[in-house]
Order: C-alpha cells, then structure tokens, then sequence
C-alpha cells in the first residue's frame, strides 16, 4: 500500500494518474478473529485502527451493514471542540482535540482539520455565569478557553446581530482556540485505510442479524455473510445501539433513538472563519462554513423517538428562524440540502463506553450530539478497553451502571430525559 | 409532517404537540427496590417499529394523549387519551 506524499502527488500527476492502488482491501470474511467490531462508522475504524497500533491487536473484522462512514460519520456537522463544563467530558474531549491536532500526519491521510476556533455565545447574564464557569473548568484542567465581552467579539465577527432588536442580544462568548471542523468523510476513510494497512479486515455491506454466546460469554456474530467467530465483539453503532445490543439479549439500556437534521447552503465566498454556536431556551444553533464555500449548521433534534433518517420541516423552520436571529445576511441564501442522522440520545447526555452484563461484549454508545468530535479519543479509549477487559481512567466514569450507582454525568442537568441533553 | 388525530380535537399537525416519551413505562411503589426505580428511570426499550408514547397536544386540548406510533414510519395508529377517566367519559359516549 502506498504512502501518500508530495512526491507520490507529483509521480502520479507524470503517468495521468495510474499508479494508485486501492485505499483498503475488500476481503472475504475469515471464520474468526480475535476481535470483531461491529460498524464501519469513525468510531468503529478508528477502534480497529488503534487497536492494530496501540496494541499490536491486528487479527481484527469491522463489520459494517453498508459502506464506511455512511451513517452518523457522513451526517453531521464536523465540530470538533472540547468546552465541556464537567471535568470528566472536557478531559476526555482534549484528549479527543489533542489526537485530531496530530491526526492527518498519524494517518498519512488528510482530515483536514482545521483550527478555526468556536464562539459560545451567550446572551443573559446567567447564561456569562455558566460560560465562566465553564472557562474556568476548562482552564483548571489545563485547557485553554477565554471569556471574550461583547466589543471583542463585533471585533471578530462584525456580521452577526448586534441590534438594539435583536432577538438574541450577544453580550460575549466563551472562545476555543485550537477547536474546528474537519472533513468528515476523510475520518472514516482515513481510519479505515490505516487499519488496513495494519491487516484489519474491512467487510462491508456485511450486516450483523446476531451475536453468538456461550455460557454468558460473546464468542462471534451472525452476518449475513455467515458465521464470524470472535474471542471479543466491540459495539460500535450509535444510532442502532438498541437494536443490535438485543441481539445479545439486551433489551434495555439508557438510551433513546432521536433524529437529528442537519443543513449545508449553496456554496458561497469567504464568509465565516469560526465556529459559532449558541444556545438559548427555544434556541439552539451550530454553524460553520466548509472549505467548499457551503454554510454547514444544525439545530435541535425533532424531540421525538425515530429511526427515520429523515428530517421533519416543523424543525428546518427552527433552525432557519434560529440562523436568522443571529446572522441575518443568510437571508437570502439558498438551501441546497438537509438531511438526518439518527441519534443515540442517552439519559444523561454522556456517551457509555464500557464493559457489558454480557462477557466479552463491549459497548461504545449514547454519543449525542458529540459523536464526531469524539471520534479519535472514542477509538482510542475503546481499543484500550477492548484489549485490556477493563476501562481506562478517562473512561471508567462513562460505564452502563453509573445511572444504577448515581454517578450520571449530565452536563446540562436535565435529568432523564433524552431529548432534553 | 405527523399528523395525530386528537381524540377531542380532530386530525392536527404534530408541532401542536410536545412529545412525552415512553408510554410503557410503569413506575413502581415508593419503597420498592432501587434497581425497579432504576429501570422506570433510566432504562428503555427503545423499539425500531411501533412505540406507545405520550403526546400532550400543547397547542390545542392540553390533553395527554397516548399514540402509537412507529419509529422507523412514523406511521401513526390508535390514540386515545393517556387519563383513563377522560378516555371513558368522553369515549363512552356518556
């Protein structure tokens, strides 16, 4: 497999483009591997991937129902950031911004990540109160985050309403530096390309219709491309979690399907060079401008549970009135697409990576609405946990049994109620 | 656009309502072990096809409602109002 540099650029570019070979293999399935990650999304790739990598695990299957990333991976709005108010989630999502700093280079593949930095707005002087905490959370964890004023940020975003009458006055923001977006699409392809590299099999439009146990134990899955046996199967479906973790006999967890829309414009010049985001009762909105020129931001879920991977317009006029109370020169910009991912919801806003009732099966799940920031750190701490049979110290706090011990961690301190988080 | 058919006030546009959650959940007796409460609480099944759920139609009556509805369709069945002395009242016709 080749690596990818200028000189390969340069070489490929002299014999019109000839010479490259295919980014990762397309293997039958063996009868077992030592592990088996059932999705291709970035989370279940970068599993395999550093598993292969960091722990020399390489007689490894991802198993995947269609093709990579084709689920929540290709459906969101490429946010990476890690201004969480609660120590356990900011730390975990710095590991997560420290792996993605490094992560073109560690792949030879480009993600194109870009630290652009995010603004929080807020607009009430609770809503300061809660961003300084935040800041200061952050900063005792050794993350750098500022609390900017109203003057500071016209100076670094002049087009957003700062009108006597705007619906949403701007009184400051909580700014990330080294936050951004990256392409979402060259995740999972990047992943999944290093893994194989490492000899992980990737087996797609393979779909898992059950898992194999033994006496309390998983022991391989059931694919529609036969019987996969495995000494460990790691869970990494967010959106379907409830339907495959079933087949282990699961039926209940902590967690509700939602749909979540999200929006890109037609493309258009050099209009936004942040991440802005912000969150007020009956509000919420993320945007961002893609390397395309394409306005690429989302809002709310739809509230109710689905499996749809449609989205509802009651919502699309949300999160357009949401644009317009904070941008108004999108007025006249034209949608070019909308579309939904399903959504693992949990019930306290955290995602559960963690060991199972079931031996040998590990679950990685309820990402919310931060799956894809999360996707390096997610592959990382789940290799290492698969690998090791037991969690590591920046995910023990993130197990299926906190809910039954009283250790939720709910960010936003909802309660238990998935669509609220 | 789901549209749910309102016991009281006829066919609506679902963005009437606000969505209630999971209407199979049984909530058990004050002293009854943690791990019962732990279920009602935290734990759902979270079906891909038919679900019972509340509905409150917010925006018209202000009466729960459970519907049936299924989570991958969005196909909407029978709805009946979730109080069951409103249900036989104004369903029975008395």
């Amino acid at each position: 497999m080749s690596h990818y540099s200028v000189w390969s650029v340069l070489r490929e570019g002299l014999r019109g483009q000839t010479g490259w070979d295919r980014a990762w293999r397309d293997p039958e399935p063996k009868p077992e591997y030592d592990v088996v990650i059932i999705g291709g999304g970035g989370h279940g790739l970068a599993t395999a991937y550093y598993l292969a990598k960091n722990h020399g695990i390489t007689n490894v299957a991802v198993v995947e129902k269609g093709w990579l990333g084709g689920g929540n991976t290709g459906r969101n709005t490429t946010i990476v950031r890690s201004n969480y108010a609660l120590p356990v989630s900011t730390q975990f999502y710095e590991h997560s911004v420290q792996l993605w700093e490094n992560l073109s280079h560690d792949l030879n593949y480009n993600v194109m990540f870009s630290q652009r930095g995010q603004l929080g707005l807020f607009h009430t002087p609770a809503a300061r109160d809660g961003a300084a905490k935040r800041v200061n959370t952050m900063n005792a964890c050794g993350i750098e985050a500022s609390l900017l004023n109203r003057d500071q940020v016209i100076r670094m975003v002049p087009h957003l309403d700062y009108s006597e009458n705007a619906r949403f006055p701007i009184i400051g923001a909580v700014l990330q530096k080294r936050a951004g977006t990256a392409r979402h699409d060259a995740v999972a392809w990047g992943f999944a390309r290093g893994a194989d590299q490492r000899g992980v099999d990737i087996l797609q439009q393979t779909e898992v219709t059950g898992i194999l146990r033994e006496g309390g134990k998983a022991v391989g899955v059931e694919t529609s491309r036969g019987t996969i046996r495995a000494k460990k199967v790691g869970v990494a479906v967010a959106g379907s979690t409830g339907h495959v973790m079933a087949m282990a006999g699961i039926e209940r967890l902590p967690i509700e399907s939602h749909k979540l829309q999200a929006f890109v414009s037609e493309p258009l010049k050099p209009l936004l060079d942040f991440v802005i985001g912000y969150g007020a009762p009956g509000a919420h909105f993320y945007i961002s401008q893609s390397d395309k020129g394409g306005m690429v931001f989302g809002g709310d879920l739809d509230f109710y549970n689905s499996y749809a991977q449609r989205g509802n317009l009651p919502i699309v006029q949300d999160v357009a009135e949401c644009a317009m109370a904070i941008m108004p020169c999108l007025g006249r910009v034209k949608l070019l697409r909308h579309w939904a991912g399903i959504m693992d919801m949990s019930m306290d806003g955290t995602h559960i990576m963690s060991k199972t009732p079931v031996d040998k099966l590990y679950m990685n799940a309820g990402w919310c609405y931060g799956g894809f920031k999360a996707t390096p750190a997610s592959g990382w701490h789940f290799a290492d946990l698969i690998a090791n049979d037991r969690p590591d110290e920046l995910t023990a706090a993130f197990s299926l049994d906190r809910f039954e011990r009283g250790y939720a961690i709910d960010e936003k301190g909802m309660g238990p109620t998935p669509k609220l988080h | 656009m789901i549209r749910i058919t309102c016991p009281f006030c006829g066919e609506r546009d679902h963005s009437e309502f606000s969505y209630g959650g999971d209407a199979t959940v049984a909530y058990p007796a004050l002293d009854a072990p943690v791990e019962d409460w732990n279920a009602a609480v935290y734990e759902r099944r979270n079906p891909r096809g038919p679900h019972k759920e509340y509905w409150h139609h917010l925006n018209g009556c202000r009466s729960w409602l459970v519907v049936e509805r299924d989570t991958l369709t969005h196909e909407v069945g029978k709805v009946e109002f979730a109080h069951p002395g409103l249900r036989e009242s104004v369903e029975g016709g008395a």
